[in-house]
């Protein structure tokens, strides 16, 4: 993991102590609220519905026990004993009290933590692949490119007041875990022809109010030029977006609007005054990052683990854990582990300060001291023995935390929504809750397979609802909340947005309704080989929308 | 086309708390409390408008809220809930159960591995 340096400390306990002094001179009326929220929200401070909310960012979903402790004891000290794993992978703390923020930042600068650059129109939280410098399917790790991005966005003093928030995910797998075509900039780390690294680059994703897939302006760009590069991206969209309509200020707007090749021009000649100076990656540089990320130092096992094969034969709630939360790891004889949070009929995304500590617990014994959080809301061990995942197992559900349902329909995305949220038009949690309730039993969920919902309490979309394939949007009418359906939206590299696929529904009738479109499925697909997204995209929407609206003509 | 005017109603001032974020309501006696049962109630849309006058004023030094804003109510007997869901939600929080922490405050549990 990266360590902070001397200047990074420095500037992080630099920060909390200017806070500091601004909280103290908002409690005492010296600053007006006007004065004070720009600066608050350049500290992660919101004020939500009910209370204050801390977003805390955990840079690109990579987290250490002692880290993942900390956050357990704010939990517990400062908030009401749990705290939620965002869909940017950071953590947000719900019912946090202004007064109290300085001292939480403090700790959290203890352990290399902040909540620098989660608000505002500025450069946001860099994320990755939550299953970077493990998976099997790697390039190679994201994360030190991440980190270099970081460090490079972190209080840019030309970017502070881009003319919206700006969002940057890095994948260094060809399968994209990432999503990162729904960024202002996603980046895949790969190869070209003579082994060298770089990325192939999408400039222009997002979703929100207009949802756009990012459109790839570069095949390959050489390593040594990231940083040109992103810069000159920035710098076309900070001069040419536009400031007019905050709903129309994102970059995807300016691509749209500039055209693919003209706006890849724009940037490719800022980019030529740019490239070979100041900015280019030095090798030892990036080297020095690197080896912050170097993996550890595994054991030399067998590929298949004798432990591992016993308890599957053994005990079948472990074997259905293990079909769906244990992926394949880049070393022989360790898997990856998924922790999910999305246990029947809890808000997705929660973890109580006991089972933070209890990821950090077995993390410490079993995962070199590491966690990730995904931005599907759970929490990855990313280096385990296959030989130990009978015992990670059986720690987890003591836990709460062994639910299997990675990737299966209850293994549902969703934003806090109207029951936490300012901006929320409409509740996204209890329509999760209920879900999951409906589609609690493990064999039905097993049986529909591979399937992501993804539920937005507002047209902001959070919940990513664009490309869930089946998306869920909240909205009001009249004084009640309504439901919109969209189906056939994917993140991963295939990247789509969801066909909206008629009316909407009220809160009584969405749970219906997503079965409708589920039992659909089961009945036209064509194996159970032959997942929802795969069906969906030979068939289209015609059966799902007959199925949905027949009985009301 | 002009848009039908929107018939009165009744409406509390709410606001949240500076230092803490709590979610508070405007009393008769001009203080702020979590309890909306002891708002102030205006009842015709001068009163409103004066009401909101009056909670704006508290948001200077001193009496420190922030989100001043004042919000339809209805009234069922002694009772008073807000109008919107969205306002009921902020007076009476979140709709779902918490997540229950089992581990007390002030210091991790002993790990159990």
């Amino acid at each position: 993991m990266y360590r902070y340096d001397e200047f990074d400390q420095t500037f992080v306990q630099e920060r909390v102590a200017e806070f500091r002094d601004q909280v103290a001179r908002r409690l005492s009326g010296e600053l007006t609220e006007d004065q004070f929220k720009p600066l608050r929200l350049m500290n992660g401070v919101y004020l939500q519905l009910h209370a204050y909310m801390l977003r805390i960012a955990i840079p690109y979903g990579t987290l250490s026990s002692r880290q993942l402790r900390l956050l357990a004891s704010i939990a517990r000290d400062h908030d009401k004993g749990y705290g939620h794993f965002t869909t940017r992978q950071n953590l947000q703390f719900n019912w946090i009290a202004l007064r109290e923020v300085p001292d939480i930042l403090d700790k959290l600068a203890s352990v290399e933590m902040h909540a620098i650059q989660t608000s505002g129109n500025c450069i946001r939280n860099v994320t990755a692949d939550h299953f970077a410098g493990a998976a099997a399917d790697e390039v190679a790790d994201p994360r030190p490119y991440a980190e270099i991005l970081r460090q490079w966005s972190s209080l840019h003093p030309e970017f502070t007041f881009l003319p919206r928030k700006f969002k940057l995910a890095v994948t260094g797998a060809a399968h994209d875990r990432a999503a990162i075509q729904t960024h202002d900039i996603g980046l895949q780390v790969k190869r070209d022809e003579t082994g060298a690294l770089g990325f192939a680059v999408f400039v222009g994703g997002g979703q929100g109010r207009t949802p756009m897939v990012a459109k790839q302006i570069r095949d390959f760009l050489p390593e040594e030029d990231l940083l040109a590069y992103c810069e000159a991206v920035l710098r076309v969209y900070n001069l040419e977006g536009r400031r007019d309509n905050k709903y129309k200020a994102r970059i995807k707007i300016l691509v749209h609007e500039t055209g693919e090749q003209a706006f890849a021009q724009a940037v490719e000649a800022e980019f030529a005054a740019l490239k070979g100076k100041t900015l280019t990656l030095p090798a030892d540089e990036v080297d020095r990052i690197g080896a912050y990320f170097a993996s550890p130092a595994f054991a030399s096992l067998p590929g298949r683990s004798d432990v591992l094969d016993r308890a599957v034969a053994n005990d079948p709630d472990f074997a259905r854990f293990a079909s769906r939360n244990l992926h394949p790891h880049k070393a022989t004889g360790y898997g990856i582990v998924t922790v999910s949070l999305k246990p029947v009929g809890t808000p997705p995304g929660d973890a109580t300060a006991a089972q933070m500590d209890a990821v950090a617990d077995i993390a410490a014994h079993y995962s070199f001291d590491e966690i990730r959080v995904s931005h599907e809301q759970n929490l990855v061990l990313p280096h385990v023995r296959l030989d130990d995942v009978p015992a990670v197992f059986a720690a987890l559900r003591n836990a709460g935390l062994a639910t299997p349902n990675a990737g299966l329909v209850t293994d549902i995305i969703s934003c806090p929504g109207l029951d936490y949220c300012a901006l929320a038009t409409a509740r996204s949690i209890p329509i999760a809750e209920r879900l999951t309730e409906r589609f609690a039993d493990l064999d039905r969920q097993h049986d529909i397979g591979d399937l992501k919902i993804k539920i937005s309490g507002c047209i902001n979309a959070c919940g990513h609802h664009h490309v869930g394939h089946i998306g869920i949007l909240g909205l009001e009418r009249r004084g009640e909340e309504f439901y919109q359906i969209t189906l056939g939206g994917s993140g991963d590299e295939i990247c789509t947005i969801g066909e909206i696929v008629g009316r909407g529904f009220s809160s009584g009738e969405i749970v219906d309704a997503v079965e409708t479109v589920i039992d659909t499925y089961l009945g036209l697909r064509t194996s159970p080989q032959e997942n929802f997204l795969a069906a969906y995209r030979r068939v289209g929407e015609a059966p799902f929308r007959e199925a949905l609206y027949a009985a009301a003509g | 086309m002009s848009k039908r005017p929107k018939r009165f109603q009744p409406v509390v001032a709410t606001a949240n708390d500076l230092a803490t974020g709590t979610v508070v309501f405007r009393g008769a006696d001009g203080g702020w409390s979590g309890d909306i049962a002891r708002a102030e109630i205006a009842t015709s849309p001068e009163a409103a408008d004066a009401l909101l006058a009056r909670a704006q004023a508290d948001q200077g030094p001193g009496n420190l809220v922030v989100d001043v804003a004042v919000i339809d109510v209805v009234r069922e007997g002694a009772f008073v809930r807000p109008l919107l869901l969205r306002e009921l939600i902020r007076t009476s929080g979140p709709t779902i159960a918490l997540p229950q922490d089992s581990s007390p405050r002030g210091a991790p549990p002993a790990s159990g591995l």
